[in-house]
């Protein structure tokens, strides 16, 4: 029972078939002809639909040239849509004048695989910069992703404004703190800021690429390094696409424990946000405060898991560590702890007029906006939007738990940061759960079987940023002949952009950091 | 403002003494620390940390040597906003081919002793994304290196005492 699959199929009829070999079953793949691909979108506009991700896959070890596909959401269903692009005329028509978020993921389908949005507003390349070969299509199968690459003469057309007192401030790649590489171009009016526009790919590593030429369970630890204060959310995310795949199911107590590290990860990075922010308005107590806090968690997991973010504690499979009843005792202590300290920085936070005059109002993102940009995890939440796979996707055991989202209206840096703040709260309520109903049993299962040729696997996780999806696409071999990742910030970098317009040059480190993306996982 | 005092005074020091250090070798440095910062550096010792595509893992290890807990600037080691200023580029990688130009750029700006320390197995190795059309491994495919500290990511502890052995030569 799918309403959107429902809403295609009565329009389409004959023209939409149904992938098979799509798994799980609950996340319906349709194929439908090229010319009709954009009313596809427009059908699922009108239904309230997202886009969620648009990709392609070069699928000539099946013969069949390259395949576009997009994902919808809309409340509890995802619904993918696919269509052909033979090699000849690698070309589909562009979905970005209905959804924004296309924007980038077409401007990416065409400077990683070559295969072009028709009617797409904007020719510049994405992750791909100026001075790679214009031939050079990493994700084909024809490209040896081997062998270093040639630089070549070229330039990067910036969006401009003109008029008198108009100046620019080009910020990066090489920021000024311990951060990520990324280029932001500001135009400015004195300390007003005009337009802000980002150039990012500097730590595309090819990621995407490498996956193809790794197997299934090695793939793992790669999924867990995409976006590394994100690993257990990605290598969940990558594992639940191979166990659909697979046909294999996690014991319980597997479940239950990755949903452990899930919520943990999201503690500490909540934490250590909420002191950047509260650093970048130069209100150093809470940072420090907020950081011990932080620090305490990791050495919590380093003690009873053995890594201070958990990574590989995930495989294919269920989890790689199990926890006894000191490391139950231990957590339970630390939760009680922790609530009582957070408690004590909240009232400090929030009784702050100094803090409250730089985080509120400041960096706007509206409800409209945020919807239209599809926006999604914390900074969706923050500007009014009901979004959380936890509670709309439930993967087990979110089934059985409840969970509580916080949703704000005003959009600010503030709404950012308190929407963390109840987060941690109810993160800490879902641990005291899970220890409570912990089953028992074994931490992990065999894979049945190795992925059959041309399935595919959808997994979705809720990680500390938002929705994560990962897309597997079986080769005739079994291999992996396609791995498409879709980190939130891939969405949300949009966001900041569009929240900024209004706002001092000052504000923005505060209104980035309220954000705080991740570069590696959208550059991939 | 009195509840910040009360927490503060709640709080109390928490910086801890670094965890024993097993080898010897690395006691030696460890104790050596502020001696050799006070003697090459005059007392500090500038980093300017580069991302030159990193996973971001190392960003935050890197980030908690300057926690409290750690308080890395107790020993002279402080962190800056411009290579300019810096005597130690602390490099995380694989080094991507599109960070390649603004990490020797970077190195060019950083005045002598220029030390360069590479972060992590991939800034060793290139790690688990290897050598590819999108990366070029390690650090050393671009800049010479005076230090490794491996680890996914290295502990904090672990880049204390990398940071040691690159001063310490």
């Amino acid at each position: 029972m799918s309403k959107l699959k429902d809403a295609i199929m009565s329009v389409f009829g004959p023209d939409a078939k149904e992938d098979a070999g799509q798994c799980p079953s609950s996340v319906p793949m349709l194929i439908v002809p090229r010319e009709r691909f954009a009313e596809a979108a427009k059908i699922l506009k009108k239904g309230y639909a997202l886009l969620a991700a648009e990709w392609a896959a070069d699928e000539t070890p099946y013969g069949r040239g390259f395949g576009v596909f997009a994902c919808y959401r809309k409340e509890s269903e995802y619904l993918i849509i696919k269509t052909p692009a033979p090699q000849t005329d690698p070309t589909f028509p562009s979905l970005t004048k209905k959804f924004v978020p296309a924007y980038r993921f077409e401007r990416q389908m065409k400077s990683l695989l070559g295969v072009i949005a028709i009617g797409h507003p904007d020719t510049r390349p994405w992750i791909k910069h100026e001075d790679w070969p214009e031939d050079a299509w990493p994700l084909r199968k024809s490209f040896d992703g081997s062998k270093p690459l040639p630089r070549v003469y070229g330039e990067y057309d910036w969006i401009r404004a003109e008029g008198e007192g108009v100046y620019e401030i080009p910020v990066g790649p090489v920021h000024a703190g311990i951060i990520e590489p990324g280029h932001f171009r500001f135009q400015a009016v004195g300390e007003d800021i005009l337009n802000l526009e980002a150039k990012l790919g500097y730590v595309h590593k090819g990621i995407e690429k490498r996956f193809e030429a790794l197997s299934w369970r090695d793939a793992s630890r790669l999924a867990g390094r995409v976006s590394g204060d994100t690993t257990v959310a990605h290598c969940l995310a990558y594992c639940h696409a191979v166990e659909a795949l697979a046909a294999c199911r996690p014991p319980d107590r597997a479940q239950w424990l990755r949903a452990l590290f899930l919520e943990r990860e999201r503690i500490a990075n909540h934490l250590g946000d909420l002191g950047a922010i509260c650093n970048d308005v130069a209100f150093a107590i809470l940072f420090y405060q907020f950081m011990r806090l932080k620090e305490a968690v990791v050495r919590t997991n380093l003690a009873l898991f053995g890594h201070r973010f958990l990574m590989d504690k995930i495989i294919p499979g269920g989890t790689s560590v199990d926890i006894d009843a000191a490391g139950v005792a231990a957590i339970h202590a630390e939760a009680d702890w922790l609530a009582e300290e957070l408690e004590r920085l909240v009232v400090i936070y929030d009784e702050n007029p100094s803090v409250e005059d730089r985080v509120r109002d400041t960096g706007i993102l509206s409800s409209e906006k945020a919807r239209e940009l599809g926006m999604v995890g914390f900074v969706a939440r923050a500007s009014g939007l009901n979004l959380d796979c936890r509670i709309h996707q439930p993967f087990p055991p979110y089934d059985r738990i409840n969970v509580t989202i916080p949703v704000l209206v005003s959009g600010d840096v503030h709404a950012r940061a308190w929407v963390r703040i109840e987060e941690i709260r109810d993160s800490l309520r879902i641990i005291r759960e899970i220890l409570k109903s912990l089953p028992g049993g074994e931490i992990s299962a065999p894979l049945p079987r190795e992925p059959l040729p041309d399935r595919s696997g959808f997994g979705a996780v809720e990680g500390w940023r938002g929705e994560i999806l990962y897309w597997l696409q079986a080769g005739p071999k079994g291999e992996i002949n396609r791995c498409m990742v879709r980190d939130p910030s891939s969405l949300n970098w949009l966001g900041l952009e569009q929240c900024i317009h209004g706002n001092i040059v000052p504000d923005f480190p505060v209104c980035n950091k309220s954000f705080n993306q991740s570069y590696s996982g959208n550059d991939l | 403002m009195i509840r910040i005092l009360k927490q503060i005074f709640h709080t109390g020091i928490v910086t801890e003494p670094l965890p024993p250090i097993v080898d010897p070798e690395l006691m030696k440095i460890g104790a050596q620390l502020e001696e050799v910062i006070k003697k090459r550096f005059q007392g500090s010792l500038a980093i300017r940390q580069v991302d030159a595509g990193s996973c971001n893992a190392c960003e935050l290890e890197i980030h908690a040597v300057n926690n409290p807990i750690y308080n890395c600037e107790r020993f002279g080691v402080h962190f800056t906003a411009s290579p300019r200023f810096a005597d130690m580029l602390l490099v995380t990688g694989p080094i991507s081919q599109n960070m390649e130009i603004a990490l020797r750029r970077t190195y060019t700006a950083t005045p002598r002793p220029k030390l360069v320390v590479a972060v992590g197995d991939c800034g060793c190795t290139g790690g688990i994304f290897g050598k590819s059309y999108a990366s070029l491994g390690g650090v050393d495919q671009v800049l010479p290196v005076d230090a490794y500290i491996p680890g996914c990511p290295p502990t904090p502890t672990a880049l204390l005492q990398g940071i040691l052995r690159a001063i310490g030569k």
